[in-house]
């Protein structure tokens, strides 16, 4: 029973932050259709000034994540406009390419401001400590973890689907010029929405410091499990891809604590599996294709 | 449409052979009696070009946006160090032979992956050459898992040229493997079925329409790409006498893809003139830090993308032809 509770607990919690990473990108990607495989750069920027922030100017650990987010929002701001702008019409070759450049960049500055190395993470003496719940210890760090991103994730979903921002930034999506016709700044709308995307990688790599360990190659080691929940999420649906994303983290704590020889494989092997079969998202309706 | 006016469209120009081809195989002969001490090196270049040459035809002639053709690299290097070390020494028939699985594979799996287009293929194919990276990681009784395979030997070329540590030998048999290949996918990309891949390319609905069986052609475009990344991967772990789960990495999938694009991608010459400089460039940068050469690239290949589709064949040619208004104008 307690293996249960605890493969629950843990694989929520890696699978809240890994919604997290890829959740900027199911919007971007699934709305705006930039295929941008430098998303994780934002997420492992977020956390590398976290981190230095906390250890070097001795910030409290929320303020630190806090000021990273923002930082890391005004720089994506500028990088959309400076270079993301001119992505948007190209092909997806074109944007693979470009993204995977950037990609290389971003590696080559972490490795050189950073070090090679995975980065060290101190967490707060608070985050460290185990709440007793029934028979299972629980690392506090993970119920913060998770309750953080369950909020930030609702409040993304509440500004998506109910708010008039989200309803003109889906008008925008489906069809541009007639969006703009209207008097919708699409241009502002894909800045703003670009930078938020952003600024939430930054929130989970920051956050998720210490489930998905910082290292210079960071961008390139998750995004195909980031991908994996972009695809089949479908197009930009926030409540799929929080779904799917606690379903692979559950999946993947549990078969990794029970079949560790064939772990990842057996992850991949049905993550492929379930593209093949619905490569329009999990949960898309067929009338919608 | 008759013969006359197809010959002069831009798609069947390619047969005729463009003046830069044979300079581009002037280059690695002449390399081989300037830079004796260097051969190590420029075998690595010709390795990469050969691979290059699998993702330009799958990606710039067909079309089709792969991001796992290191898996087929993978498959030939595993392939052929496992022949060389328990079946058979002699050199060409391991290369064919580790050349024809990595085609069975591909075969395979094209009626599967092709199905699918854009993000989902992209994603797929991705993930396959994740999933077999880390089925060869696990699998540590066939791939040596992270140690990698070698202390294999090869038998002297025709029984003759021996493999020695100067790599005269292995330069000259990589650069006549080139040869091959590059003879055999300029008749593939200027052949009707060539002429038909890039049809798909440009508009797959069109293709379909008027009756071309558009799925079982980029299946055969993807079975030799297939063929041609295990060859490239089976003389890499030839000459390497070294094979390791690198060959199977996602880095070996962007090498080929990055020194395709900086070549000029849908070129069949590119990728010859992509990998020395992909490859020049990186030992340059490493020299100072191991980690310069990632920005280099990175840059490089934004500039290249933004500006030129065809890569650096492309700005050649423009300064061939700026050269040659000048002169005109001259005279």
């Amino acid at each position: 029973m307690s293996i249960v509770v605890f493969v629950l607990i843990y694989g929520v919690s890696y699978g809240l932050i890994l919604c997290l990473l890829s959740i900027g990108l199911v919007v971007t990607l699934g709305l705006m259709r930039v295929v941008n495989l430098a998303h994780g750069a934002f997420a492992a920027l977020g956390g590398y000034v976290a981190v230095s922030l906390g250890t070097k100017l001795a910030l409290p650990f929320p303020l630190a994540v806090m000021i990273a987010v923002i930082l890391v929002s005004v720089f994506g701001l500028l990088l959309e406009r400076l270079f993301f702008v001119q992505l948007y019409r190209s092909t997806e070759l074109n944007q693979v390419l470009q993204t995977i450049g950037l990609t290389y960049i971003a590696i080559g500055i972490f490795a050189l401001t950073f070090g090679p190395n995975v980065f060290p993470v101190k967490l707060p003496s608070y985050m460290l400590g185990s709440i007793k719940l029934g028979e299972v210890d629980l690392e506090a760090y993970r119920l913060v973890v998770a309750s953080a991103s369950l909020v930030i994730i609702t409040a993304l979903w509440i500004v998506f689907d109910q708010t008039n921002f989200g309803a003109r930034l889906r008008a925008a999506v489906d069809n541009p010029s007639m969006a703009e016709a209207t008097g919708i700044n699409v241009r502002y709308l894909f800045s703003v929405t670009f930078a938020l995307s952003a600024a939430l990688a930054a929130f989970g790599g920051a956050i998720g410091s210490s489930m998905f360990p910082l290292e210079p190659f960071y961008p390139f080691r998750y995004i195909v499990l980031v991908m994996m929940v972009v695809v089949l999420s479908g197009r930009g649906n926030i409540k799929a891809a929080t779904v799917v994303s606690v379903l692979i983290g559950i999946s993947e704590t549990g078969v990794r604590l029970l079949l560790p020889e064939i772990g990842s494989f057996l992850i991949y092997l049905v993550l492929i599996a379930l593209v093949v079969w619905r490569p329009e998202g999990l949960f898309a309706r067929n009338d919608a294709t | 449409m008759n013969a006359e006016s197809l010959s002069s469209s831009k798609t069947l120009t390619r047969y005729k052979l463009k003046w830069i081809e044979p300079v581009i195989f002037c280059v690695p002969v002449a390399a081989y009696f300037l830079f004796p001490e260097r051969l190590a090196l420029g075998t690595s270049i010709i390795v990469l070009g050969l691979f290059a040459l699998s993702c330009d035809l799958i990606i710039g002639f067909a079309g089709v946006v792969t991001l796992g053709q290191a898996m087929y690299f993978g498959i030939g290097a595993y392939s052929a160090a496992l022949i060389a070390k328990y079946v058979w020494t002699e050199a060409i028939s391991g290369a064919i032979m580790s050349a024809a699985i990595a085609a069975v594979v591909s075969a395979m799996l094209g009626p599967f992956l092709l199905r699918l287009t854009k993000l989902p293929l992209l994603m797929v194919t991705l993930g396959v050459s994740v999933l077999v990276y880390e089925a060869a990681n696990k699998a540590v009784w066939l791939t040596g898992g992270a140690d990698g395979l070698s202390e294999y030997q090869l038998s002297p070329l025709f029984g003759y040229f021996r493999w020695s540590i100067f790599g005269h030998t292995k330069y000259l048999y990589v650069l006549s493997w080139l040869a091959i290949v590059y003879y055999l996918v300029r008749r593939i990309v200027s052949s009707p079925f060539g002429v038909t891949l890039q049809g798909i390319r440009e508009n797959p609905d069109r293709m379909l329409l008027i009756g071309c069986p558009t799925l079982s052609r980029l299946v055969v475009a993807y079975t030799i790409a297939g063929a041609i990344a295990g060859l490239a991967g089976a003389v890499s772990a030839q000459t390497d006498a070294f094979v390791g789960l690198g060959s199977l990495g996602i880095d070996t999938t962007l090498d080929g893809l990055v020194v395709t694009i900086l070549g000029g991608i849908g070129t069949v010459y590119g990728p010859l003139i992509g990998a020395p400089v992909y490859v020049l460039v990186k030992n340059f940068a490493q020299q100072w830090d191991p980690y310069y050469w990632m920005p280099a690239i990175g840059a490089l290949l934004v500039v290249v993308v933004r500006t030129g589709r065809a890569g650096l064949v492309e700005l050649l040619d423009e300064g061939i032809n700026a050269i040659k208004c000048a002169i005109r104008r001259r005279r």
